[in-house]
């Protein structure tokens, strides 16, 4: 989707304000709801893709106004809501209805993310590349374009590429789609490739020659140019 | 629920330790981990690997994820990781325009201006300005390659060794790699004279 968050290459944002001595959490209701989308994600009913178009989904009003992990909250609390571990009722109270309530059907009964497989649960990851025998279709030094795709759902291909042409740097292997995957509409995996545009391409002429973005782009992005 | 987002945090805390589905104990461990235990320091390691031992360096080059686990090293938000190198003709910069992807194995979670609408829209189109406004003046035949990590592969920037610390460890060596250096708007700087035992 053309959200806010696709932000590559637009203007009038300010200043980047850089803090010295930056502690890692602002406040412990950070630190909280870091924890709590990663503890809740340990359940496996969403999936990174799925998570981060429930961010996009935020009004572009809001999630520019919004901080980082106040955006982290509100797609928790609707991942949460949609996926039936919580009804609105108890979002809006804070309070669990009757002891003993049955979770709706398609909830896991996997227990709890526990202290003790923690850094287990950290080591492991959520490796999103998938073994295949399915050939590339692009190989190093190719000349490629990326497509004018503008989608309603997920996509991880920025504004700023599409219609640009580029050339393949590496392939990188098979990953999980984002754009189908963020849809429970499979993994459906394609091969990735790191595609360098010159940055008078992406911006023009007056741009510094020789300068280039780098951007990892999944196969169905791309044409051959 | 409150509009306050500490009081909605806590709210939705106790919801679901209520519910039996979080641990609160397994919540104190996740930010112990990132507070305490994952942090640049990580990748510090790695490029004082890399500066002291060529082999090391071209593992990390040509295999990122495999050369990071050496050093124990991987997993969440860096499953897939790839080295870049900067050296007197190329400057790298690291940013994730659609959300804020980070490696998190080596350099923890990303600080606020990594995250902030100024750093993810002008990096792609302004990297000499944003560079600038770190505080690093590039000159105009260093060409600057910027990686927008939008896909799953994360990236680190293999920072310049600086001039004079070949008989440095690479325990002091590491104590020299910043943060930002590892981003890439910042560069590694020499110890301050006297500095080096």
């Amino acid at each position: 989707m053309n959200g806010v968050h696709d932000m590559g290459g637009m203007h009038g944002m300010g200043p980047i304000g850089p803090e010295r001595d930056e502690p890692v959490f602002h406040h412990r209701w950070e630190a909280r709801a870091f924890a709590l989308v990663r503890a809740m994600g340990a359940f496996g009913r969403w999936n990174i893709d799925a998570s981060r178009y429930q961010r996009e989904l935020i009004s572009g009003a809001e999630y520019l106004r919004i901080s980082y992990y106040e955006r982290w909250l509100a797609g928790l609390s609707e991942l949460l809501l949609r996926h039936g571990f919580i009804s609105a009722e108890e979002l809006a109270t804070g309070k669990a209805r009757a002891p003993g309530t049955a979770l709706a059907p398609q909830v896991p009964a996997k227990p709890a993310l526990r202290a003790a497989d923690v850094q287990a649960f950290i080591a492991r990851g959520a490796p999103a590349a998938r073994a295949s025998s399915v050939p590339a279709r692009f190989e190093q030094g190719q000349r490629v374009r990326a497509r004018n795709l503008n989608p309603l759902g997920h996509t991880r291909l920025p504004r700023y590429v599409r219609g640009k042409s580029g050339v393949i740097d590496r392939a990188h292997g098979l990953f999980v789609f984002p754009d189908t995957n963020a849809h429970f509409q499979g993994e459906c995996p394609q091969h990735v490739y790191c595609v360098r545009f010159e940055a008078q391409e992406l911006w023009g002429e007056d741009f510094t020659s020789g300068d280039a973005v780098y951007v990892d782009l999944w196969e169905s992005y791309l044409d051959a140019a | 629920m409150p509009s306050d987002p500490a009081l909605r945090v806590m709210a939705l805390e106790s919801l679901l330790v209520e519910k039996g589905l979080v641990d609160p104990e397994a919540l104190d461990a996740l930010v112990d981990a990132y507070e305490h235990r994952i942090g640049p320091h990580n990748g510090a390691r790695v490029v004082a690997r890399a500066w002291k031992d060529p082999a090391y360096k071209a593992r990390l080059l040509t295999d990122a994820t495999a050369a990071i686990a050496e050093l124990g090293f991987g997993g969440l938000q860096g499953e897939h990781m790839m080295a870049v190198e900067n050296t007197p003709m190329v400057h790298n910069l690291v940013v994730c325009t659609l959300c804020s992807c980070y490696p998190y194995p080596l350099l923890g979670l990303p600080p606020v201006w990594y995250k902030s609408a100024a750093y993810r829209s002008r990096a792609v189109i302004d990297p000499r300005g944003v560079l600038r406004e770190f505080g690093l003046e590039l000159p105009a035949e260093t060409q600057v390659r910027v990686w927008d990590s939008t896909a799953e592969l994360r990236y680190l920037v293999l920072p310049e060794q600086p001039e004079g610390t070949d008989d440095m460890s690479e325990e002091q060596l590491a104590s020299l790699v910043t943060r930002d250096a590892m981003i890439g708007v910042g560069q590694v700087a020499p110890p301050l004279a006297g500095e080096v035992a």
